[in-house]
């Protein structure tokens, strides 16, 4: 159906850097997400500030701007201020970097409120049980909290990567060569621009699909203990 | 710091908002009425109806804004022949109009999407009372489902018109000069990119929560049937809780 011009391969190599900055931005959305919650639940006024500014700016700000900033703002202002010290400095952010922790940071405020929302879900009950059973902190949270939070996480995180593995095309604006690059420098080379955008959309389409079923499958598999009525 | 650049760019930056305004309201007026339609038909019983609908929205809403707009834009160089001859040419030219373009189809799919889960939550018992005082299904849309639906969708719909706004800035990729555009513009001349993403930053931020200041205006006034009436009593005691929470 596609005749790519042996240019196939380009597109293939993209997704796997797709994949991995997906991959990436993930983990560190994870771990912002887990400290977001914890502040925006924590009793500490300043931790709660801090998380609540977090999110209301992450919301409020398109991810091309934050990856733009972080990619040209953030060396140039690091050159910046070691100029006014005296230093003459050259900084240069590599695009993969610069590009997943952008995402981690931009998705991490996405799952603090999934993680604030699975906290919540979780039956006080259980957890006052838990610490009348002697149980330590770190022991409630271990074996109480987490695994039950998860359950509750589950389709809102599988939300969050699907939204974000969309969102790595933008990193294309900064040239890490992943598939909307890759695509765009093949469609260029041999002017079929339809013929591999619309290819590109649909590995895209797939990634979506085959994440939603695993999505599907994992929520299965969590809630396999839980009696439904 | 020197922010004297900030402060001769700010009328640009005014200029590219204008545009980026412009863009999304365009968008979100002809992407609502599309969406209520197609939602409709996403509901049909005929899998004529609604299979096609299912995978439109399926396609927009699985593929990243960026493909979608340059598939429109570059990718309908391709069939430029083609165009030429039906005379669409000189508005697929324009990155405007494809920009237009590209936002509404999206928009449309996801607010398709909102107002079909939104129509299934309608209570059923109302739906029934209407049939059974005698409204015909055009009616029963018109009085009954609609109206609960809009305000059942409208806490989604607000997110779905804030993550519109921000795909806008993506349209400065095709050279239009929306908010992003213009900085990056600015940029490209005076390099001091922080302090203007910085500046174009609080520009989205600040039209961000007027958006949903607004969305809230319009809740709040859709729903004053569902409000207890105001008692001076209530007051007092929604005031002490206000207190306490802080």
């Amino acid at each position: 159906m596609f005749d790519l011009k042996g240019y196939g391969w380009m597109l293939w190599d993209g997704v796997q850097v797709t994949l991995a900055v997906g991959v990436c931005s993930l983990a560190v959305a994870l771990v912002l997400g887990l400290f977001g919650a914890w502040g925006k639940l924590s009793s500490s006024r300043l931790a709660r500030a801090a998380a609540e500014v977090y999110t209301t700016v992450v919301r409020g700000v398109p991810e091309l701007i934050l990856i733009l900033i972080v990619y040209y703002g953030v060396p140039t202002l690091i050159q910046d201020t070691a100029a006014s010290f005296g230093y003459d400095i050259f900084v240069d952010l590599n695009p993969f970097l610069a590009g997943f922790l952008t995402l981690g940071f931009v998705y991490g405020a996405f799952a603090t409120e999934v993680f604030r929302g699975a906290y919540l879900a979780v039956p006080k009950g259980q957890i006052e049980a838990a610490y009348a059973c002697g149980m330590s902190r770190a022991l409630m949270t271990r074996r109480i909290l987490l695994p039950q939070m998860w359950r509750f996480a589950l389709p809102g995180l599988g939300n969050v990567w699907m939204v974000l593995i969309k969102a790595t095309a933008l990193i294309s604006v900064i040239q890490l060569p992943e598939l909307m690059r890759n695509a765009d420098i093949a469609a260029r080379a041999v002017r079929l621009p339809f013929t591999f955008f619309f290819a590109a959309s649909l590995i895209y389409l797939g990634i979506t699909a085959v994440s939603m079923m695993l999505q599907h499958r994992a929520e299965a598999w969590a809630n396999r203990g839980v009696r439904r009525d | 710091m020197d922010l004297s650049i900030v402060w001769e760019s700010l009328p640009r930056l005014f200029q590219g908002s204008l545009l980026t305004v412009e863009i999304t309201a365009l968008s979100v007026v002809i992407g609502l009425a599309l969406a209520i339609p197609l939602a409709m038909m996403r509901l049909a019983r005929n899998p004529f109806v609604w299979m096609p609908v299912y995978a439109y929205i399926f396609y927009f809403r699985g593929t990243p804004f960026i493909v979608q707009l340059f598939l429109i834009y570059y990718g309908s160089g391709q069939f430029r022949d083609a165009l030429d001859a039906a005379g669409l040419w000189p508005f697929f030219r324009e990155a405007y109009f494809c920009a237009v373009l590209a936002l509404t189809l999206n928009t449309a799919a996801y607010t398709a999407e909102i107002l079909r889960g939104a129509i299934q939550a309608v209570p059923h018992g109302e739906i029934e009372a209407a049939r059974a005082c005698g409204m015909s299904r055009a009616l029963l849309y018109r009085r009954i489902i609609l109206p609960k639906a809009f305000r059942l969708a409208l806490p989604a719909y607000s997110n779905e018109v804030v993550f519109l706004l921000q795909t806008t800035s993506i349209v400065s990729i095709i050279a239009l000069m929306d908010l992003t555009g213009v900085a990056r513009v600015i940029i490209a001349r005076s390099f001091e990119p922080y302090k203007l993403f910085l500046t174009a930053a609080v520009f989205y931020l600040v039209m961000t929560y007027a958006i949903l200041f607004a969305f809230r205006k319009v809740e709040h006034w859709l729903s004053g049937h569902l409000r207890e009436r105001p008692s001076a009593e209530k007051e007092a005691a929604a005031a002490a809780e206000a207190v306490a929470l802080r």
